[in-house]
């Protein structure tokens, strides 16, 4: 493994530059003159675009140049002498700012001699510390000696450059305006000195102006435009090959005419012809000009196509990279694993392998792999030899032979199995979390399974999300993934100092219900939910002991929780009493926790749940950390769930039940609420409504409406959960904070309220009314949008012709918005991503600009804040105090 | 000093006096505050300051962590979740002010002009405690045309003239009189203008005998400012009941004018135009304004993220004394590597660019290196510097051998 470390080279870094000609000839194994690519017996034409010299890609074809076979071949590359200079189209911009800003006959930058040294000498200081201002003040140079109409060196007079766009230039001359070719822009280019080209921020040693026109075209090797056989066996040639066959037609022609005497015409219309195929080779998009197309009508992918945008080179090639050893599937939930574990089926266990050195201590344990083979399940499907060779186990007739031969240093394969650490991402990969380490556990069937607690984290549900797994293959990775990225480093988030990973939805009720007043649990249940709490130990001495033993939901808990913890906090059922009692409360809405037992308060979303700072959960793993605090959510929080199996918790239309009295007397606020409305209407007719400053009659009127129905489903709401007690599981569920809210239940038992459109009431559609089941002019409630019904009883046609409306507003939001704000954080990590915290405490970029002195002003990391704050101090003044008096 | 003895802020300060430099300011202010508050005697407030000391080295953040990638995706994530349009009410219901995440991309991409430019104006000394002298100043800020004031200005062809004709509740009501617009028309009536008062008609002769310029000068009149401050549209004035005095908000900004008002007080007034502040105020405040926009946008709604996250993309905006955008234009545009600019946006502009300069790619960063495959990034656990010494290896192998062979 370490026999290579000698050989290993780094890339200590990347010159940009241009290829000056004698470099392309150099670099080039053979010129190209012929613009065929293969002869009638398909064999590549000697001195063609396709020429064996020029590397390989046909499966077992030796390179010419370099002697190997495909995999091995570099590929070379080619030139060709072109007929006549043309202008590189990329950099004709360049060639642009320096015609103007050179004198034409002498060469040397318009302005005085002292001017230049000054530029250059700035240009020099501002080299180390800030190159990109050195370019801007380059142009800013450059810039300046545009405006000199005489050289200020040899007193020629200048004439103004036009340039059109990509690659004709002209000189308006006083006899008029006569075009620029090539030949004499590469002429003046030529006779710019070094020296002046410094004071322009450029830099000659690797691109001299010259060189941007073109006399010599490099020719991209073969691996660069691969042929690709169909299976029809049809050949099918590269854009670029097809480009450069063009290039070379016309190129030849050229080059006779100019041979042959042809005239000027002749020769200037192949000029600009080649000076077009060259162009479009570089970049098929230049504005100006038609993109050169294939034989469908499709427009050729060339070079700059290539690299550009998000499948491109760049982003797609090389920022992002595609992967082995990766799995993907569906994901289901699996309450009973660990939340650092992930159920992985035995089918993708058996083609994921961990590389598993041989030594004198495993060698019996990988014999018995190699036995096995890659087709039974704890087995292994490759060995590599100790000089690099690898046996492909499927193809071995006589494993047994093969797995006495092995001897330590050999590498095998092996399936993976109960334990290894893998990565396990869901996308969008927004934050770190989404991409955790897990310890792999090999289940049967066919999908991934995953605790519910990770739902968070990773934002998933399992309406058919689909999850990648990752096998890390160096040692190194697999540490870092282990100390790093097991899901249990991650339960406190960096985003706001809270455990992101907690109760939600049912473990939040099974809480609730749990720790209840009214929960008494016989033996058999008590030990059941102690043994899912995976705690070991006796029974505690139970609450009730006539008629028998009872053990109340509280008492579980604290067997649980740790002789020294303390806690005390609101639940989510407080009702905000206007003087709280404390832990006197009469609804159980105080938790208080001494000395590791829960004595009042049942637990619910403000003690358990995730994304919640200092509940009982976060200050449980503040205070033990994290690895207890894993052991934490896989026991009690187990039992949560396993105590609402046995309560069999669940909610039907009896939970939504309200007495007919509640119902009139939402009739009855309704009504009202109509009769308002149209009083104000007809005030607002008459001119008794004062419009509020700033704004016009109609707008005063509509946000006058909008208060009158806002209030009102608020009071349907206070009427209908009146008659909605903690009896009702929908209820339990919004009051905990499990799931859903008290609107919610008021817009299945009440009624639903107003849609919107825009943050205004709906107004669109026919004229003068928005649906034709109104009468024009009306603006009542009911015709514009608000909707009297519930979900209970149902909608009325117009009612849920509104609600879909809203309800498409909506989805069109979450669709424009996900697109807005997944490119506004792609641009934020492309700004931050070289940031660090130095060994200083400083924030610094990779290339060493000090950012902060220290990082956040006060060096704290969120994930390790209380919420922000560095320390509680309240609370430690309160520990230290309770410690002296105990 | 007698053990039992209550400690007071000084002994405190004393305790807490070896780690002075440690601790930041304001988490010295608090214990001293605290401590002192609970009357404990010396030997307890020894053991909390001892204690809070050590929790705090605890929540240290650790060397090489990548915080910029955590703050943009601390920001990031929770932005899928924002609501894209919000045109809230910041107490005053008659304003409008832009928020969620067309808010938080103005903010990032450091526009010049906001959407809803707003002015938070407040008052010094008395202006801050009478309404009166409040609404004063409110029409000092709010800007009043001709055309506000008057009932109707009509253009009278023949004799080349604009009548005026003021109206006169309005005119009371934002405080000014026949003789501001006649010193406003003074401003533009030109050598040979003229201007005749009829009580509350204006005639305003302009000598011209261009009915087409005739027309512009109508333009101009109707828009002539007469009182206010160029770009305040409205100003109201607000009761703050968190700090009992009044406050005018205003719809525009102009910080630099406002603040050349009698009665503003000039430390405390902001706008919502992170470059007007930079302009006015400097590029420090530029900073804090980014903090406290950004910080208001999250927390409107109701999202958890940590001050520190916002502090650090505030500090990479204005960190070389200019406001750049988190953006093509700015902080990422302005990397110092080819590779990480040709990566993020304008690939190909970067290569040529790059080409002509000469420019050397040092891959220090993170894609750089991802790019080229080599298998450190200079982050997190990447940046450790360590050789091993290669005879160290051969001996580690010899004893690999040895077991192997026994």
């Amino acid at each position: 493994m370490f026999q290579s470390i000698e050989e290993t080279k780094t890339v200590g870094g990347i010159r940009f530059g241009i290829l000056s000609p004698d470099l392309i000839r150099a670099l080039s194994v053979t010129q190209i003159v012929i613009p065929e690519t293969y002869d009638e017996e398909g064999i590549p034409i000697r001195g063609g675009p396709m020429d064996r010299r020029l590397g390989t890609v046909e499966p077992g074809v030796r390179c010419e140049t370099c002697g190997n076979f495909v995999t091995l071949c570099p590929g070379h590359f080619g030139h060709v002498e072109l007929a006549r200079p043309v202008i590189h189209p990329l950099f004709s911009k360049n060639i642009y700012t320096l015609l103007r800003a050179t004198c034409r006959v002498c060469g040397r930058l318009l302005l005085s001699e002292d001017d230049i040294e000054n530029a250059r000498r700035r240009a020099k200081n501002l080299e180390k510390r800030w190159p990109l201002l050195k370019y801007k003040y380059g142009e800013a140079v450059a810039k300046k000696a545009v405006k000199n109409t005489t050289c200020p060196h040899c007193q020629a007079q200048q004439y103004k450059v036009r340039f059109e766009k990509p690659y004709t230039f002209y000189e308006e001359r006083d006899s008029g305006s006569v075009q620029l070719r090539p030949t004499e822009i590469r002429d003046r280019l030529e006779r710019i000195p070094n020296h002046d080209l410094e004071a322009l921020g450029l830099d000659p040693e690797s691109a001299r102006p010259e060189w941007m026109v073109l006399t010599v075209l490099p020719v991209p090797p073969i691996s660069v435009r691969p042929t690709i056989t169909l299976e029809t066996g049809m050949r099918s040639e590269d854009d670029v090959t097809h480009k450069l066959v063009d290039l070379l037609r016309v190129n030849q022609r050229l080059k006779e005419s100019v041979e042959e005497g042809a005239p000027q015409l002749v020769v200037d219309d192949l000029w600009s012809l080649l000076q077009y195929h060259v162009a479009t080779m570089f970049d098929n998009e230049l504005p100006g000009i038609p993109p050169a197309r294939h034989r469908s009508g499709r427009p050729l992918r060339t070079i700059a196509q290539r690299l550009k945008g998000k499948e491109g080179r760049f982003r797609g090639s090389l920022a992002g990279k595609r992967v082995d050893f990766s799995a993907r599937t569906v994901v289901s939930p699996d309450p009973k694993l660990s939340i650092n574990e992930v159920g992985v089926p035995i089918e993708v266990a058996r083609v994921l392998v961990v590389p598993e050195k041989v030594t004198v201590w495993n060698i019996e344990e990988m014999r018995e792999l190699v036995r096995r083979g890659p087709s039974e399940y704890p087995g292994a499907n490759y060995i590599v030899r100790p000089d690099g060779g690898r046996i492909d186990l499927r193809f071995v007739k006589d494993r047994n032979a093969v797995a006495e031969a092995l001897k330590p240093g050999y590498i095998i394969e092996r399936h993976l199995r109960d334990g290894d650490i893998v990565l396990f991402n869901r996308q969008p990969s927004l934050h770190r979390m989404s991409i955790m380490a897990h310890r792999v556990k090999v289940l049967p069937y066919k999908t991934f399974r995953l605790n519910l607690l990770v739902c968070t984290p990773y934002n998933a549900d399992f309406d058919g999300d689909e999850m990648n797994l990752h096998v890390p293959q160096s040692e190194e990775a697999r540490a870092e993934a282990r100390t790093l990225m097991l899901v249990q480093e991650q339960i406190l988030s960096p985003r706001y100092g809270a455990p992101i990973i907690g109760g939600l939805h049912d473990y939040v009720t099974g809480a609730y219900l749990l720790t209840r007043k009214d929960t008494l649990l016989d033996k058999k249940r008590a030990s059941l939910l102690l043994f899912e709490a995976e705690y070991e130990g006796s029974l505690p001495q139970p609450a009730i002991l006539k008629p028998g033993p009872y053990w109340t939901g509280k008492q579980l808990v604290s067997t649980v929780l740790n002789g020294d913890f303390n806690y005390e906090g609101k639940a989510s059922i407080c009702r905000k009493c206007e003087a709280c009692l404390k832990e006197l409360c009469p609804y159980d809405a105080y938790v208080v926790v001494r000395d590791g037992s829960l004595l009042v308060g049942a637990l619910d979303k403000n003690s358990i749940a995730s994304q919640v700072p200092r509940t009982l959960l976060h200050e449980y793993l503040r205070r033990y950390g994290v690895e207890k605090g894993a052991k934490f959510l896989d026991g009690l929080f187990k039992t949560f769930i396993v105590y609402l199996d046995i309560y069999g918790f669940t909610m039907g239309l009896d939970s939504l039940e309200v007495p007919t009295t509640a119902l009139q007397e939402i009739e009855k606020l309704t009504n009202k609420a109509e009769d308002e409305v149209e009083q104000l209407v007809e005030r607002a007719k008459k001119g008794g409504l004062e419009p509020l400053p700033g704004r016009t009659l109609e707008d005063t009127l509509e946000q006058r409406i909008l208060e009158v129905l806002s209030r009102t489903r608020d009071r349907a709401g206070e009427l209908a959960s009146r008659f909605a007690g903690m009896g009702r599981e929908a209820v339990i569920m919004a009051r905990t904070g499990a799931r859903a809210n008290m609107l919610n239940i008021t817009q299945m038992v009440a009624v639903l309220g107003q849609q919107s459109l825009r943050g205004e009431r709906i107004k669109r559609g026919f004229a003068g009314r928005v649906l034709p089941h109104f009468k024009w002019g009306d603006i009542g409630p009911r015709a514009r949008g608000f909707v009297y019904s519930c979900f209970k009883r149902g909608l009325r046609p117009t009612e849920f012709f509104f609600h879909a409306m809203a309800g498409r507003e909506g989805l069109v939001d979450t669709a424009v918005r996900t697109a807005q704000s997944g490119y506004m954080y792609r641009r934020l990590a492309n700004a931050l991503q070289d940031f660090f915290v130095a060994y200083d405490g400083s924030v610094r970029t990779s290339e060493g600009f000090l950012v902060q002195f220290r990082y956040g002003e006060d060096g704290v990391d969120p994930a390790k804040s209380d919420h922000g704050e560095p320390v509680n101090v309240e609370k430690i003044i309160r520990e230290v105090m309770a410690e002296k008096g105990g | 000093m007698v053990e039992s003895e209550r400690v007071t802020e000084d002994v405190v300060r004393a305790l807490i006096e070896p780690y002075i430099h440690v601790l930041p300011k304001r988490l010295v202010e608090e214990i001293v505050k605290r401590v002192s508050s609970y009357g404990l005697t010396i030997e307890v407030a020894r053991k909390v300051v001892d204690r809070i000391v050590g929790e705090y080295l605890n929540s240290l953040v650790e060397p090489g962590e990548a915080v910029g990638m955590i703050a943009s995706q601390s920001i990031g994530e929770p932005s899928t979740q924002m609501t894209l349009r919000t045109f809230h009410f910041a107490g005053v219901r008659e304003l409008n002010v832009t928020l969620g995440l067309p808010r938080l991309l103005e903010i990032v991409d450091a526009r010049k002009t906001v959407a809803t430019p707003i002015m938070e104006v407040y008052l010094s000394g008395e202006y801050a405690h009478n309404r009166e002298l409040a609404l004063e100043v409110a029409r000092e800020l709010e800007l009043t045309t001709i055309e506000n004031v008057s009932r109707a200005i009509t253009v009278d062809y023949i004799e080349y003239s604009i009548i005026v004709e003021l109206d006169p509740d309005i005119l009371e009501n934002r405080g000014i009189s026949p003789k501001d617009i006649i010193k406003a028309l003074n401003r533009i009536k030109g050598k040979k203008g003229s201007i005749i008062v009829d009580n509350l008609t204006i005639i305003f002769k302009t000598g011209l005998e261009d009915a087409i310029k005739l027309k512009r000068i109508h333009d101009r009149v109707r828009s002539l400012r007469v009182k206010g401050i160029k770009g305040i549209r409205r100003a109201v004035v607000r009761y703050d009941e968190k700090i009992n005095e009044y406050k005018i908000i205003t719809e525009g900004s102009n910080l630099v004018a406002a603040l050349s008002i009698e009665g503003v007080d000039h430390r405390r007034t902001i706008t919502n135009n992170i470059y007007e502040i930079a302009e006015v105020l400097g590029i420090e405040a530029a900073r804090a304004a980014i903090i406290r926009e950004m910080r208001n946008v999250l927390e409107e709604q109701g999202l958890d993220v940590d001050i520190r996250h916002i502090i650090l993309v505030a500090d990479a905006m204005t960190l070389n004394g200019r406001i750049r955008q988190v953006g093509r234009h700015g902080v990422a545009g302005e990397k110092p590597s080819v590779l990480a600019r040709a990566a993020f946006e304008v690939t190909v502009k970067h290569l040529v660019d790059s080409a002509v300069r000469g420019e050397v790619d040092e891959l220090r960063g993170v894609v750089e290196n991802v790019m080229v495959g080599s298998r450190v990034v200079p982050l997190g656990t990447g940046i450790v510097k360590l050789l091993m010494l290669y005879p160290a290896l051969q001996s580690m192998d010899s004893v690999d051998e040895e077991l192997s062979s026994s």
